[in-house]
């Protein structure tokens, strides 16, 4: 007698085929903001630019746009979609409690035991849905440190109708230090967030088809 | 012959333990380093989807929706920080699309304001009419699109009194502004009425100088250096949709800080 697998107890399809590690939303949510976050950087390159704070220009082949008013407009288009994508993740995140789950607890000890480990290489990626120490407070940290970008955009953006926001960052020359730091942050991040999916492309494939 | 044969056969041998050692590479592997250089590819396509007409037409339909957050965002009452006299940046930085030698010099005596568009006195201002109106001062952070910022102290009139005075339509849309430099910009409405929108005579209790303005210029706290326009020369009230120097070229209209 032959068997659909559709007929199957659910329990053993699931041990038939891999468990979703990513749900769709995740996968949609992530890859829209790496769009929207590339287009930030290299448009926020050009305008930091146009009036550098630190005593350094971006090599203008880095940067999006062509010229000022370009990078503006690339700027204040992608600025959209970084903020109610990520507002449309936090939401989905935190309602369906999933951000609890993945990314608590987050131990101090844990951390340092684990980037210990990390260092002398013996830090395995063994199971997709489970993330170790490290990995938590990398994750953790980006999510916190794009809100800081958005809300340090913000006071710059506008810092005569946001007065708290413009406070908050120290005024609004130091507002756009916060943002420049956040930014560069960012990148850091994205960089080991590379060379980590290049060492495990299997991460990769489940941000993409979710197991 | 016989050398060469032997060497096509070593080759062949070698192909083929590459190419096995190629299939059993897993092809996610493969995939993956692909995956890699799409991100070098869309930096390389980067350099040119700035051209794209589309896309062009794309970012300046998003402009014109960030025009209309932004006037909503607007609101008419708040007050842009204001400044004590050590705050001030000295020298207050010269800024305009041309060099400081090429600053028009207006005649101060000759100078008109010209006023048209919706208004019930379209009657032209002498200089010394506009010093004769109500003044006050302000020490205020001139903000530039560039990023870099700069407090200054600024005397002149209240525009709202001044739009009150020509009979101005206050519902109209949009304030447009021509320069003596040839310069032009367009403000809205609800900034024209703002509390700290002036129509400047002097900076730093001076008569304005030539560099940042004389005779008369608009300065507004609550927006971006470029839609102060210096050296104004007429001013005209209207519903039809302006522009500006920079705005025509992709500068956001809005331009509020």
């Amino acid at each position: 007698m032959k068997t659909n697998i559709a007929q199957l107890p659910e329990t053993i399809v699931n041990q038939i085929k891999p468990p979703v590690v990513h749900p769709i939303w995740l996968r949609v949510t992530h890859w829209l903001n790496a769009l929207a976050v590339i287009i930030m950087i290299l448009s926020g390159w050009r305008i930091y630019n146009a009036s550098p704070i630190f005593p350094f220009r971006i090599p203008s082949e880095w940067t999006l746009g062509g010229w000022l008013g370009g990078a503006l407009q690339w700027h204040f288009a992608a600025m959209w979609l970084l903020f109610f994508n990520g507002l449309v993740y936090l939401l989905l995140n935190t309602g369906s409690g999933r951000l609890w789950k993945k990314f608590l607890p987050l131990r101090p000890t844990e951390v340092v035991q684990d980037f210990v480990k990390a260092l002398r290489g013996k830090l395995q990626h063994d199971a997709l849905d489970h993330y170790n120490a490290v990995q938590k407070l990398a994750y953790v940290s980006v999510i916190l440190d794009l809100i800081l970008l958005v809300v340090s955009g913000l006071a710059i953006w506008k810092s005569v109708q946001f007065p708290l926001l413009r406070e908050l960052m120290g005024g609004f020359d130091n507002a756009r230090v916060v943002h420049f730091c956040a930014m560069s942050f960012l990148v850091a991040f994205i960089v080991v967030h590379i060379i980590m999916v290049a060492l495990v492309p299997r991460t990769l494939l489940a941000m993409l088809r979710g197991r | 012959m016989f050398k060469k044969n032997i060497n096509l056969a070593l080759d062949t041998e070698s192909i083929l333990k590459d190419a096995q050692r190629e299939l059993a590479l897993p092809s996610r592997r493969l995939f993956a380093k692909r995956a890699l250089t799409l991100g070098g590819l869309s930096l390389l396509t980067g350099c040119n989807i700035t051209d794209e007409p589309s896309v062009n037409s794309m970012l300046e339909r998003i402009s014109r929706m960030n025009d209309g957050v932004q006037g909503w965002l607007f609101d008419p009452k708040r007050l842009a920080p204001t400044y004590t006299q050590a705050e001030m940046t000295r020298p207050f930085p010269f800024n305009a699309f041309y060099a400081i030698e090429e600053v028009p010099e207006i005649d101060g005596d000759d100078y008109r304001l010209e006023i048209s568009g919706l208004v019930s006195d379209k009657r032209s201002w002498t200089l010394q009419q506009l010093h004769k109106l109500p003044q006050n001062e302000q020490i205020t952070r001139h903000i530039c699109v560039e990023g870099w910022s700069a407090i200054g102290r600024w005397g002149g009139v209240p525009f709202s009194y001044f739009l009150k005075q020509i009979g101005a339509d206050l519902s109209a849309k949009y304030i447009d502004f021509k320069c003596g430099d040839d310069y032009h910009t367009s403000i809205d409405m609800p900034t024209a009425l703002h509390p700290q929108t002036q129509l400047t005579l002097t900076y730093d209790g001076q008569i304005l100088p030539p560099k940042y303005g004389f005779p008369m210029k608009l300065r507004m706290p609550t927006k971006l250096g470029y839609k102060n326009p210096k050296h104004i020369t007429s001013i005209e009230v209207t519903n039809s949709y302006p522009g500006g120097y920079w705005e025509d070229q992709g500068y956001n209209w809005f331009g509020g800080a």
